[in-house]
């Protein structure tokens, strides 16, 4: 008999780091998912009940085939290690589809997993010690951070240990495993990195007279219907966190709508009951759960905000940090277009630590391969000196820590497994949600779309073109907002239109959203077929080159022309809607029938979808 | 190349004080898979016949000691009862010689060889536990030079409990006794596949270093999918059962006894006209990130 074998010469890196993985994972758990299949397969177990239990576990239902689910891994803070990148490579081979996809909320995904073999995928995460527990369902979603919290050279202090906290203290805390709805945190690290106006707790760290604290947003979030969080209070302590966090989970508990399933996030109570009624109660209840609040409780959270950040200190040898600042690289070298410059300009970022960058990885639409897990394990091992990676909500990951020598033998190794693509921070780094390539909500195939106009970007060497830093691109196959199309500068949510005798898959796009503590929401603008959506934008960024004054970047133009400040041709979303409507015209069926058709089908439309899992 | 880890250094060295004194006469039938330490034990003892699968050209730059060449599309070529005893007998292959077979792939290519073995009567006959490259890696015994040894006449005792052919999937299909698992990657599996049958992809079987994971692993992946020793399982893949048959190993190391290979997989079901079942009401194929 085979015995299960372990040669540390055909592995030499491996396993060095596994001890050190936070532990969010239980092995019990991935056993206890497989005997409820079991009960479920043997009808023993009904199918609503099922589901609740599979979704409280992080496992979705698949596009209109109940055979197979998609596992939603949560990386609280965004923060994941080599050995779990590795995990993760090895479960995507075995058990879904040899890729894995990082989601806009820094979850990884995989895809198209026998339901059966599910408990093997939670075994194995558990090895690492991820969990997706509580990755969906109606509680506390995966955490979110901003990637560059600890780094970011606009950070009061970092919010890391603060979002790994909050996850630790609500993962498996019997008062969150019911609410009306999902519930989601977003840390940020400054003004303008963070999503905390669309989150229905978005923190913002600062400080007052020398203290600790946040200021906190309530009630935003995306959806069907969208709002924009809420400013609590000037200042909230970082000892008032656990109490306000804790406050705003009762009073969503207890006055959240049960009953309409499209109406029960936070934000629909705000909106009910009217944000200073809302805030009025939250305020007592706060007074209420300070006046209650055990001691051992209170202990517990200042223990895993201590932990939290001793783990973020030993991660990186503070000694190494201060040594002297080396030269800036050729950030803006201008001139040069070598594939490294490229990537360069737009893809590194200099740290708050003098002397250490931080690079993007630039997915397509989030997907990363197996083997491009593993390269990039190697990479965060060797180059990185917290050997850490963050997701990012753009869908990519972000490697920190760099010294500035080692940037070119980085983007050598990166670039060598197709990771070194340039764009990150520019228009290019499309995001698109998972569409009709496994959700049951999707309508269009938005993953496509979003990699094609990557594409297209890429070729067209936009990244190389300043006017395009800081505008962004995202995409939804439904209402729902999965891909945050109403925070970019140019969004589109995909939908269906009769057009004469046939359906054709559409997408309505809108103007001037945006993310960081002053953001908006994107405004609809005019509903663009599928096919004609590249057109499209390629028009709007022809008339903007036109149009713009004094080097004023894209979505600068585009905010001006949303609220009716544009100059010139173009004074108004009117004004644009005029010059767009003749390229959405679609040539008749019989001679371009392609156009009626999605991306990666070659069959007529049609829009099918399901019953949602979102809401359990 | 590597260098040998402490561990396996012990491991081989303890192999190595374990087999002087040794002198069993006969050793036990090998059971579809055979690991490293009874492989070198059965070489030192000249009790082996090990059989190459890989290209020949391949086989002629080095190979494990005293294996002989069979390049799988020899096999493929001519792969009726007959034709198959032939070339056991041209290999010096007697009836009860235990043999071993491995390939550079992940064990797909060896599988369908040993699986055509064990189909024309040959019993005794396991998948070396890794490939080649592991095994050059490891520093383990290889050598150039061709081996060629004394022609046998091997009885041929075809097992048609172990073979499955289009007209016997068909009437399997309705069996609820009888499970129909396609080896394919879960995407092709998507695409189209024998209706009624489960996916079990090749890519699960294997570990990080050895061609099957352990028999505990995989007896609980299949006790996972519902499947146990009173089931009857048939396996297939996409064109001549090279995948298929790594699953009929493993499913055989996992402890069912009733399991059948169609080597003739869903390239001969297609062209037949059999019906499929095919998903088109999701794009999966725009998740790969290939």
């Amino acid at each position: 008999m085979a015995k299960s074998i372990e040669y540390d010469v055909l592995s030499s890196s491996k396993k060095k780091d596994q001890d050190t993985n936070e532990k969010w994972g239980l092995a019990e758990e991935s056993e206890y998912f497989a005997n409820k299949v079991k009960l479920y397969r043997q009808d023993k177990l009904n199918a609503d009940e099922f589901r609740r239990f599979r979704l409280q576990n992080g496992a979705y239902g698949s596009r209109l085939n109940s055979e197979f689910s998609m596992i939603r891994i949560k990386v609280p803070g965004g923060d994941i290690t080599p050995s779990q990148m590795e995990k993760i490579a090895s479960l995507s081979e075995s058990f879904s589809i040899g890729s894995a996809h990082v989601s806009t909320r820094q979850n990884i995904q995989l895809h198209w997993v026998q339901l059966e073999d599910v408990s093997e995928v939670f075994r194995g995460l558990a090895e690492v010690g991820l969990t997706s527990r509580e990755a969906c369902g109606n509680t506390i979603r995966n955490v979110m951070c901003s990637h560059f919290a600890g780094v970011c050279p606009n950070e009061p202090f970092d919010t890391t240990p603060h979002a790994k906290a909050i996850a630790r203290f609500f993962l498996r805390n019997p008062i969150c495993q019911n609410l009306p709805r999902k519930f989601k945190f977003n840390f940020s690290c400054c003004a303008e990195h963070g999503y905390v106006r669309i989150a229905d707790v978005g923190l913002v760290p600062t400080i007052k007279d020398g203290i600790r604290g946040f200021r906190i947003y309530l009630g935003g979030g995306l959806g069907a219907a969208s709002f924009i969080g809420h400013l609590l209070e000037e200042f909230t302590p970082e000892s008032r966190l656990l109490s306000t966090s804790i406050a705003t989970i009762r009073l969503y508990d207890r006055l959240g709508n049960r009953e309409n399933l499209a109406r029960n996030r936070m934000r629909y109570l705000v909106s009910e009951i009217g944000w200073e009624k809302f805030q009025e109660l939250l305020l007592k209840e706060r007074i209420l759960v300070e006046a209650t609040i055990s001691i051992p409780t209170k202990t517990t959270f200042d223990g895993f905000l201590r932990s939290s950040s001793k783990a973020g200190d030993l991660a990186i040898n503070q000694s190494t940090l201060n040594s002297r600042g080396k030269k800036l690289p050729v950030i803006n070298s201008g001139s040069s277009n070598s594939p490294y410059d490229r990537w360069l300009n737009t893809n590194v970022v200099a740290q708050k630590q003098p002397g250490l960058y931080s690079a993007y990885i630039t997915l397509g639409a989030g997907d990363i391969t197996a083997n491009q897990l593993r390269v990039l394990a190697e990479c965060l091992r060797e180059f990185s000196m917290e050997k850490k990676a963050r997701t990012t909500p753009q869908q990519n990951f972000l490697i920190r820590y760099i010294k500035a020598d080692q940037l070119p033998k980085i983007y050598n190794r990166l670039s060598g497994i197709g990771l070194g693509n340039p764009g990150a921070n520019t228009i290019v780094s499309t995001v698109g949600c998972s569409g009709t390539t496994s959700c049951n909500l999707a309508i269009t195939n938005s993953h496509r779309l979003a990699k094609e106009i990557q594409s297209k970007f890429l070729e067209l060497n936009i990244d190389t073109d300043h006017d395009f830093v800081d505008s962004t691109i995202k995409i939804s196959g439904c209402p729902n907002s999965c891909g945050q199309h109403e925070v970019a500068t140019i969004g589109f949510y995909g939908g269906a239109s009769r057009i004469g005798t046939s359906m054709v898959p559409i997408y309505t796009m809108l103007f001037a959203g945006s993310t960081g503590e002053s953001g908006e929401l994107g405004k609809a603008v005019m509903r663009v077929p599928s096919k004609k959506v590249i057109d499209v934008v390629m028009k709007i960024i022809e008339i903007y080159k036109k149009e713009k004054t004094n080097g004023e970047k894209l979505n600068e133009w585009i905010h001006k022309v949303s609220v009716g400040s544009g100059t010139n041709g173009v004074k108004n979303m009117e004004d644009m809607k005029k010059i767009l409507s003749p390229i959405i015209e679609l040539p008749p069926l019989t001679s371009a029938p392609e156009f009626y058709k999605d991306y990666g089908n070659d069959t007529n439309f049609v829009a099918k979808t399901a019953r949602g899992e979102c809401a359990a | 190349m590597c260098s040998l880890s402490k561990p396996l250094r012990q491991k081989i060295d303890r192999t190595k004080t374990i087999n002087k004194p040794a002198k069993k006469p006969s050793l036990p039938p090998l059971n579809n898979i055979c690991d490293i330490d009874t492989l070198r034990t059965l070489i030192k003892k000249n009790k082996v016949r090990i059989v190459d699968v890989r290209k020949k050209e391949d086989y002629l730059k080095g190979h494990i000691k005293t294996a002989v060449s069979l390049p799988l599309a020899e096999l493929l070529a001519n792969d009726d009862p007959e034709s198959i005893i032939a070339i056991l007998n041209k290999l010096g292959i007697s009836e009860n010689i235990p043999v071993v077979i491995y390939d550079d792939t992940f064990g797909a290519l060896a599988s369908r060889v040993a699986w055509s073995f064990k189909f024309v009567g040959h019993e005794n006959v396991a998948l070396l536990e890794v490939t080649y490259d592991t095994w050059r890696k490891l520093g383990l015994e290889i050598e150039r030079k061709s081996n060629k040894y004394p022609k046998t006449s091997h009885p041929l005792k075809v097992d048609y409990s172990i073979f499955a052919d289009a007209e016997y999937i068909e009437k399997a299909q309705n069996d609820k006794n009888k499970i129909i698992i396609d080896s394919r990657e879960r995407l092709n599996f998507l695409t189209e596949h024998i209706p009624n049958s489960k996916n079990i992809p090749y890519t699960m079987l294997r570990s990080e270093n050895s061609i099957l994971r352990s028999p505990l692993e995989l007896k609980r992946f299949i006790e996972n999918r519902g499947i146990d020793s009173n089931n009857e399982i048939i396996t297939y893949c996409g064109s001549v059962g090279t995948l298929s048959g790594l699953t009929f190993f493993a499913l055989k190391t996992a402890g069912l006894s009733n399991v059948k290979l169609y080597p003739k997989s869903f390239k001969e079901w297609k062209s037949l006209g059999k019906p499929k079942t095919e998903f088109k009401d999701a794009t999966y194929w725009d998740l790969s990130a290939e």
